[in-house]
């Protein structure tokens, strides 16, 4: 039940702007042409001459077209799944901020305003201070990462992302050797998040990985989706994706990040701790209070009776190799 | 009496048809194709707030009967209740097929760890027996006094049916609370008709034992 009912200020919708079919079929050729990272590495040096277009080209604009350097190792077809359908990425979202029901985060969308945008650093990091996102993610290191992408609430999808990893943001920040932990904030404006007018968590949401979490290469800090910029509904326009681990800990719309020493505090820990976790890796063998996590429903993939079909669901959502080690000798069941 | 009667007649298809409306809505919805990506959930939200409500309508006829003095409100509780548990079993059925896919072992696994899941089950086992008690042979057949008991049960699903949402829900949610707030005013409502009987005949009583005192004194 959303008081708030006001039709999104875009009444365009992003989709209508930016056909996905133009996209795909661009990308497309240009893959065909070999030019696809290619034309991405120089963009910025053609940009030299041209004012400086690396920062236009991705400017969070809701529903501007935005592509990055494809990622060989992370595309739809190393995943041998096509990407869940842009509609269904953009309307079945777990955005409290904007509202608890899963289709209110696509209907209040409009109220967030992802531009301009800057974000604080601070803690046990060398160069603390408040930069404009711009100027925190380069257009140059944005890469396209084709990730599986599981909720808590046992279902999935496969997500295009745009990004950056993490680690290399984490890098030019240079944490100093305190930082053992990264801590992570939504914005809290209720004017531009209705949905922190009421507490349905403590405002505002945090979140945190620990630093060797933080600087895994499947870490990434997403800024755009599906060829476009990332829609407000899906945490414009900086939000964290690792996907081995429940979608809850990819927090969104991120204005503050912070190095620590001590395990931060994080949402839904603070709210229910025993269901909630500090690591909340994807794992099938620890079922949790509210939902056995052995499968999962995959969102847009329908059985004859137009159900999503459910799947068995994957160690560290499928991303075991890489990330096991991460947790060598710790027992996951204590640290869920 | 001849009018309340005609009355009753008149509002009986009615309150039907208002009570299958958000079925037919439901329906609809699917029909359009309206249910978005997730149907099971769709359904199976829509039909547990139903429920709710139905449960808490039926709940309010006896208040409803106090406030007004209108005594034919009682002829409808019945239905209302049947609504309740329809709701409820549609609601339940949509889990078991919708969203587990009969999957038998894992619903006993739900039933058995997920308090939530217990709790509503809980409601739903206690609605099943009111429901399946609610003919007029079955009063008669387990006598007046122990058919008044049984479906004072109904009392426990009032609470357990919004125990049930709130648990269900992530984080602290405003809805359910409210559903449990009018639970919580049409029991209180009860208990305070009660306590009223209570003091009415102890006064009535403790009268009676003065005059009787008052008599031998004399």
């Amino acid at each position: 039940m959303m008081i708030i009912r006001n039709r999104p200020l875009h009444s365009i919708r992003s989709s209508e702007i930016t056909p996905k079919s133009v996209f795909d079929n661009r990308r497309a050729i240009l893959r065909a042409m070999g030019f696809g990272g290619m034309a991405m590495a120089m963009a910025p040096l053609l940009g030299a001459g041209l004012g400086n277009p690396a920062q236009a080209a991705w400017r969070p604009e809701t529903g501007k077209a935005l592509s990055g350097t494809v990622n060989p190792k992370y595309t739809a077809k190393a995943l041998g799944v096509e990407p869940t359908a842009y509609d269904l990425v953009t309307t079945y979202n777990n955005f409290y901020e904007l509202g608890t029901g899963k289709g209110d985060p696509h209907e209040n969308a409009g109220f967030l305003k992802p531009t301009p945008w800057s974000v604080k650093v601070e803690g046990a990091v060398e160069k603390p201070g408040t930069y404009d996102i711009d100027d925190l993610i380069k257009a140059e290191d944005i890469e396209d990462r084709v990730y599986r992408f599981r909720c808590v609430e046992a279902w999935s999808m496969v997500i295009p992302w745009l990004g950056v990893p993490l680690s290399k943001v984490i890098s030019r920040l240079k944490p100093t050797s305190k930082a053992k932990y990264v801590y992570f904030e939504t914005l809290f404006d209720p004017n531009q998040m209705p949905g922190q007018n009421r507490q349905v968590l403590e405002w505002p949401y945090k979140e945190g990985l620990r630093m060797d979490e933080a600087m895994n290469p499947l870490s990434l800090l997403a800024v755009g989706l599906h060829g476009e910029v990332l829609p407000n509904q899906n945490g414009a326009p900086l939000r964290l994706v690792v996907p081995w681990k429940y979608g809850f800990k990819s927090i969104k719309s991120i204005v503050l990040i912070r190095f620590t020493e001590k395990q931060p505090p994080t949402s839904w820990n603070e709210a229910n701790g025993r269901e909630y976790g500090f690591y909340s890796n994807v794992n099938p063998n620890v079922s949790h209070p509210r939902w056995s996590q052995a499968a999962e429903k995959v969102i847009g993939q329908n059985n004859l009776f137009g159900l999503p079909i459910k799947q068995p669901t994957l160690m560290f959502n499928g991303y075991e190799e890489e990330v096991a080690d991460l947790y060598a000798g710790m027992n996951l069941r204590t640290f869920y | 009496m001849n009018t309340d009667a005609h009355r009753i007649r008149v509002l009986k298809p009615l309150v039907h048809l208002a009570s299958l409306a958000p079925l037919a809505w439901l329906f609809w919805l699917g029909a359009s194709a309206q249910f978005g990506p997730n149907p099971a959930e769709f359904i199976n939200r829509y039909s547990g707030d139903w429920a709710i409500r139905f449960l808490l309508i039926a709940l309010a006829v006896t208040p409803l009967r106090g406030l007004t003095g209108w005594t034919g409100a009682m002829r409808f509780r019945r239905m209302l209740g049947l609504y309740a548990f329809f709701y409820a079993l549609l609601h339940v059925a949509s889990y078991v097929a919708l969203d587990q896919y009969f999957a038998w072992g894992a619903i006993w696994q739900d039933i058995l760890k997920r308090n939530y899941i217990t709790v509503g089950m809980l409601a739903l086992v206690i609605l099943t027996a009111l429901a399946v008690t609610s003919p007029k042979a079955m009063v008669k057949k387990l006598g007046g006094r122990n058919w008044t008991r049984l479906h004072k049960l109904v009392y426990v699903a009032a609470i357990a049916a919004p125990v049930h949402f709130f648990m269900m829900r992530k984080g602290f949610q405003i809805e359910p609370l409210i559903y449990g707030g009018i639970a919580g005013a049409l029991l209180a409502y009860r208990a305070a008709a009660r306590l009223r009987v209570h003091f009415r005949v102890r006064a009535a009583a403790a009268s009676a034992a003065s005059e009787e005192a008052g008599a031998k004194a004399a």
